[in-house]
């Protein structure tokens, strides 16, 4: 009897072990990956933003300064700068979350051609934004584009210079954000739509609801969770805008564009000053971090059902 | 009731004139950039606005911006080398960790997916100096194969087709193992095959970021010959900067083959971006 248990409990064991071999090597190369792209390097980001180093100079060059970069920053105006940009360019995610809302429950509403216009809509998302970017240029052209072209012959004797103006590059960027952005909330939010249950709106009919309450009453509220997951989505994504300033306007005019990343690569890529970058960098992660931790902490809250 | 049929069709025709106005203004970059692709030069910035054009160049433009100076058939092998690439690498590590992370009751099993998570919150923006450090001293820099490697290892492949595999019955892997079969021949027979539409999806997003990517190819690669599709379009326009016609030629040819298999995997991309909610 007692025997019989303890063979048994061996071959469980054995078991075990071999369902521990199985997990292990199945996860491995995920694991190996991150450990060596993401783990490894945010640990080093961390590290390198307490040195001053100059990556061709060598290992041997590499000088701790301790809080010495983050110093500099708080004083640095382009830092503040692309900071202060960063946060004038979340104003774009509200406003292409109410135009793909608008379109969402539009379509929605359709009987015919629903997937042409998720479609067409959906272009310039899944367009490269290199291109995208350069077809606006050309389109924001400031003597001979099209753009201006228009604004002239309805009465705009002296239309803006677009991302060649200080004052207007900044909101040119937006406007090709947004354009862009719109598609992806226009999928999500219909998906949303889509699973709000049709029996509501029938028991609020019957009530005599007109739309307007009805949108208010039960979509609106319903589709919070749907809301709130593209609010911090389009946050993090403009956290991390790249491309349309590397493309459009490297910064310029007069750093009226620069952004974090935009610095951060400025000052490892061009001026070479590793250890100033990464607390550039650190800033970002620490930023985008809260914006996460806040989700999770708050995402209960704002489920309304 | 009778109210109610009569007014319905009225609110869905005005919302599908209002769409397709909308539609059009939103389309027209995109139109505008076609009909100039087909101009000669000196007819591209002409008013009225000719969308289609009285003088056609198309085949000259086109030419020059395939078989030119830089040829896009170069950079265009280029990006569906490291797009294929990344594709399968990163469905074949994300689905075999998604089942490993689902499929298998190991004991670091949990805690390892903790890890694994708290990755997800690292942008890549912020780790891109170590990275490029890393790249140069292991000799990946300048790499195709290293821009494969960048874009593989992906914790929200992990994730999305972890939620599929958890929805395969645990009975089907009892009963297998049963049979005498390994968690690699399950893996392979069983529990992929499974999910497969969901892996479908993942390879198609997972496709079209890459082909799209900028980021990557533009810190880590360095050699003209290696540039992938986007890298070329910049260096395309800044060479050719006063040539709208070419300018316009070489977005077409940047946007357009993907928009095509974006058409034809439609309802797999669209729906895998509901579903997840993912973004790339």
């Amino acid at each position: 009897m007692s025997a019989n248990i303890r063979v048994k409990g061996g071959s469980m064991r054995s078991l075990q072990r071999r369902e521990d071999a199985a997990g292990w090597l199945f996860v491995a190369p995920m694991l190996i990956g991150t450990t060596v792209l993401t783990l490894i390097p945010i640990v080093a980001t961390f590290l390198l933003s307490f040195a001053d180093w100059k990556f061709i100079a060598g290992i041997d060059a590499l000088r701790w300064v301790g809080l010495e970069n983050f110093r500099e920053l708080v004083d640095d105006p382009k830092f503040q700068r692309s900071l202060i940009n960063n946060f004038v360019f979340l104003l774009s995610v509200p406003i292409y979350m109410m135009i793909s809302l608008a379109l969402a429950v539009l379509i929605n509403n359709l009987a015919y051609l629903k997937s042409l216009f998720k479609v067409v809509f959906f272009m310039p998302y899944i367009s490269s934004v290199v291109a995208v970017a350069v077809v606006w240029q050309v389109l924001f052209h400031p003597s001979l584009g099209p753009v201006n072209h228009v604004l002239r012959l309805i009465g705009i004797a002296d239309p803006p210079q677009w991302i060649a103006d200080p004052d207007y590059a900044l909101p040119s960027l937006m406007m090709i954000s947004i354009w862009i952005s719109i598609g992806f909330n226009m999928i999500v939010y219909i998906a949303g739509l889509q699973s709000i249950p049709r029996e509501m709106y029938e028991a609020a009919e019957i009530d005599g609801a007109s739309g307007w309450v009805k949108f208010t009453r039960i979509t609106w509220p319903l589709l919070t969770p749907t809301t709130f997951f593209l609010l911090i989505t389009g946050i993090i994504y403009s956290f991390k805008v790249f491309d349309l300033v590397a493309v459009l306007t490297k910064g310029g005019p007069i750093q009226s564009t620069t952004m974090l990343v935009w610095y951060i690569y400025e000052k490892a890529f061009v001026n070479l000053e590793i250890g100033y970058a990464s607390a550039i960098a650190l800033v970002l992660f620490l930023c985008l971090f809260f914006i996460t931790l806040l989700q999770w902490f708050t995402q209960n809250r704002w489920v309304n059902y | 009731m009778i109210k109610q049929i009569a007014r319905y069709p009225w609110g869905r025709i005005i919302a599908t004139v209002v769409l397709a106005a909308c539609g059009v203004i939103f389309m027209l970059p995109f139109l505008w950039m076609l009909s100039s692709s087909f101009k000669i030069e000196a007819d591209v910035f002409k008013y009225p606005i000719e969308w289609i054009p009285k003088r056609w160049n198309a085949l000259n433009n086109y030419k020059e911006v395939w078989f030119g100076s830089h040829p896009f058939y170069i950079y265009y092998w280029n990006s569906i080398k490291v797009s294929i690439g990344t594709m399968l690498l990163s469905v074949l590590v994300s689905s075999m960790a998604a089942y490993g992370f689902s499929k298998i009751r190991f004991r670091a099993g949990r805690w390892l997916f903790l890890v694994v998570l708290a990755t997800f919150m690292v942008p890549q923006q912020a780790i891109l100096v170590p990275q490029f450090i890393l790249y140069r001293s292991i000799g990946l820099f300048d790499s195709h194969i290293g821009l494969i490697f960048l874009g593989s290892f992906s914790v929200l492949g992990t994730f999305m087709l972890r939620q599929f595999f958890m929805g395969v019955h645990h009975e089907y892997i009892e009963s297998a193992k049963i049979d005498g079969a390994g968690h690699f021949r399950i893996f392979w027979q069983i529990a992929a095959p499974l999910v497969k539409p969901a892996i479908a999806t993942y390879a198609i997003l997972r496709f079209i970021w890459t082909w799209n990517d900028y980021l990557n190819p533009f810190i880590f690669l360095r050699s003209d010959p290696l540039f992938t599709i986007q890298l070329a379009m910049q260096k395309f326009t800044s060479l050719n900067g006063e040539f709208y016609s070419l300018i316009m030629a070489a977005a077409v040819s940047a946007i357009v083959p993907l928009l095509i298999i974006f058409v034809i995997g439609q309802k797999s991309v669209i729906e895998g971006i509901a579903i997840g909610g993912v973004k790339g």
